[in-house]
């Protein structure tokens, strides 16, 4: 048995009348890459932003290795270890490609408003290590000459990709994505999830991730869970995934862009 | 040590500045010298809610009340206790405050600290709002201040104020302190602290993710722009000589508004350069509230007719530049020269 990174325990999330989320249980190994889907408005998000903090569940517990975090601080948890990319992506749009990188570098960064106002040595040297840092990780993605650039100018694909590096600056253990391959052509999904293999091996992560087209994460995860309705109908790998009746019905009638 | 081009220039210009602080404070009439003082107490005062509604992003409107506090704090500790005595004549002051008398800089100091512990203690709670509401809990807070000040008459000589205070705020005292305070939001600006507060203002929710505690971060800006407002209140005070409750109402604050947003919220160059115009225009539109022979249209003096000039002036910025004069960027050597670039080649046929 592999250790476990996330798990949860009848995790619940209404709104309202809605129950976007119901008793959702999972359980996340190191270094799985692990895939969340289902149709649109199936809860995938919701579970997300319950599971980094953003939601205080309606019921359940979500666990980081062993840790119960329930209703801890979204910036507690990032602190923890988990960093998560957005749907629709969330640049800090008066900034540089690099400054965004460098918010992500702000936990290693902390120091006192003196030292880095006064940039003493102490500050002075750990804001360097982190635009290195920074500059290596812009450089994995091939960012280096859009350093510069005020980040929201960049074609779309590379806004996703300046997310995934903006969230590996916070150095996490898990990172979860949500929808990394929205809006790319089938060819440039398969380079991203080849891409997201790479990161995991070479910053030795865990990836929880949510893709609405069941092709494109096939090939690049471990195991995944299909939700619809908040409910969590399947759990399994791929291949016992795209054999089961629940999910092919769920999937049935649903267009190519996930809506039913 | 080898300069740079822009460096150079930079040194240029400060000497420049320097030189014409210097030649203000021995050439200029008493009137033009106070105008031109002011105009440093307003760069500081915008900078300082700059910090704020431009950099992080939480609009405030409670200006006043800081420089109120700063105000007051400054004036106890620096007045002597024969002038405290001339002044609490209907309600004597109480005796511990009586005897105190410090020096003007340690005094502005704890002023700045006053108020910023004020900031500290009011932004805990309110920052927990949302923005608007952020607005009318500072509003409110401004005037629970004003109010405290003007019932407080053993503390603070109620409605009366305080006359006659010792004119600490020389040119060179407050040119010094703006350059401070320019210095200061450059440098924070430039760090982490910087970055994490406009990371809060774009988005605090990506914020929030990148670890960073969206709460604290608001709370440090909130704290250290009520220390510089009440600095920037403190050397107000102690350049009228005269202070009391009225002078902190809302068109206060409302002033410091005009020229943060004029300049262009998010500038440190734009809040400099509003405020010099801001604070010259003010005074060099005073006739407008006096009675004016106009042709044959005659005005028997509109007292605030001023305020009006400049909120027509705030509303065609907010309708066709709402990022003000600076369009939220930094005036730098780079820009001007694209600057002269652009206007040199329009004359040019192509
Ligand atoms: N803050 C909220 N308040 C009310 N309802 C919400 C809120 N957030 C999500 N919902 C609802 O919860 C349901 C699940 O939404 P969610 O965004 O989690 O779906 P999703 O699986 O991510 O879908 P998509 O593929 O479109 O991103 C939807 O019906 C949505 O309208
Ligand atoms: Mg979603």
């Amino acid at each position: 048995m592999t250790d476990i990174v996330l798990s949860t325990k009848g995790l619940s999330m209404r709104f309202g009348g809605l129950t976007a989320v119901s008793d959702l249980n999972i359980s996340i190994g190191k270094n799985e890459i692990v895939g969340l889907i289902g149709p649109n408005g199936a809860g995938k998000t919701t579970a997300f932003n319950v599971i980094t903090g953003m939601y205080r569940p309606s019921a359940g517990q979500v666990f980081y290795r062993d840790k119960d975090i329930t209703g801890s601080k979204p910036h507690v948890i990032t602190e923890k270890g988990i960093a998560r990319t957005f749907q629709n992506i969330r640049l800090f749009r008066s900034m540089t490609v690099l400054e965004n990188v460098l918010v992500g570098c702000n936990l290693s960064i902390s120091s006192g408003l003196f030292s880095a106002t006064l940039n003493l040595p102490a500050y002075r040297k750990k804001e360097a290590a982190a635009r290195e840092f920074a500059m290596a990780l812009l450089d994995k993605v091939g960012l280096t000459e859009a350093a510069g650039k005020e980040a929201t100018s960049l074609p779309y694909g590379q806004q996703r990709r300046l997310e995934i590096v903006r969230a590996l600056a916070t150095h996490p253990a898990l990172l979860l994505l949500d929808e990394p391959a929205a809006g790319m052509n089938p060819q440039e999904s398969l380079e991203l999830m080849a891409f997201i293999h790479t990161l995991r091996d070479e910053f030795d992560l865990t990836i929880f991730l949510i893709e609405h087209h069941m092709q494109v994460v096939m090939g690049v995860c471990d195991h995944m869970y299909v939700l619809d309705y908040g409910i969590t109908i399947a759990h399994g790998d791929p291949a016992s995934i795209q054999k089961d009746p629940k999910v092919i019905e769920a999937y049935l009638g649903v267009d190519d862009a996930g809506n039913k | 040590m080898k300069m740079n081009k822009n460096q150079l220039y930079t040194v240029v210009a400060l000497c420049a500045i320097l030189l014409f602080i210097v030649i203000a404070d021995n050439c200029f009439d008493a009137f033009t010298l106070r105008v031109f003082n002011l105009c440093a107490i307003y760069i500081i005062l915008a900078l300082s809610l700059n910090l704020l509604n431009g950099f992080t992003g939480l609009f405030s409107l409670g200006h006043a009340g800081f420089m109120a506090v700063g105000a007051y704090v400054c004036a106890l500790l620096t007045m002597p206790p024969e002038l405290k005595e001339m002044n609490y004549f209907l309600t004597p002051i109480v005796p511990i405050l009586k005897n105190i008398t410090l020096p003007f800089f340690p005094s502005l100091l704890i002023a700045g600290l006053a108020s910023a512990l004020v900031g500290l203690l009011i932004g805990a709670p309110v920052l927990r709002l949302k923005d608007d509401y952020l607005a009318i809990a500072t509003l409110g807070f401004s005037e629970i201040i004003r109010v405290l000040i003007t019932n407080a008459q053993p503390i603070t000589n109620g409605a009366q104020g305080l006359k006659g205070l010792p004119r600490f705020s020389t040119t060179y005292t407050v040119w010094a302190v703006a350059g401070v305070v320019v210095l200061f939001m450059v440098l924070l600006m430039r760090s982490s602290y910087g970055r994490a507060m406009k990371a809060v203002r774009d988005d605090d929710l990506a914020a929030e993710a990148m670890g960073i505690n969206v709460f604290k971060v608001k709370v440090t800006s909130f704290t250290v722009s009520s220390f510089w407002a009440g600095i920037g209140g403190a050397l107000l005070g102690h350049m009228i000589t005269t202070i009391d409750p009225k002078m902190f109402t809302f068109s206060l604050t409302y002033n410091i508004v005009l020229i943060v947003v004029l300049g262009g919220v998010g500038s440190i160059t734009g809040s400099v350069l509003a405020a010099i115009l801001v604070t010259v225009l003010m005074e060099a539109l005073r006739f407008l509230d006096e009675p004016m022979n106009f042709l044959f249209i005659h005005t028997g003096g509109l007292p605030g007719l001023r305020m009006v000039v400049f909120s027509v002036l705030l509303m065609i910025v907010v309708i066709f530049r709402q990022k003000g004069i600076m369009g939220g960027k930094e005036l730098s050597w780079a820009s001007v020269a694209a600057f002269r670039e652009r206007h040199s080649r329009k004359g040019r046929p192509q």
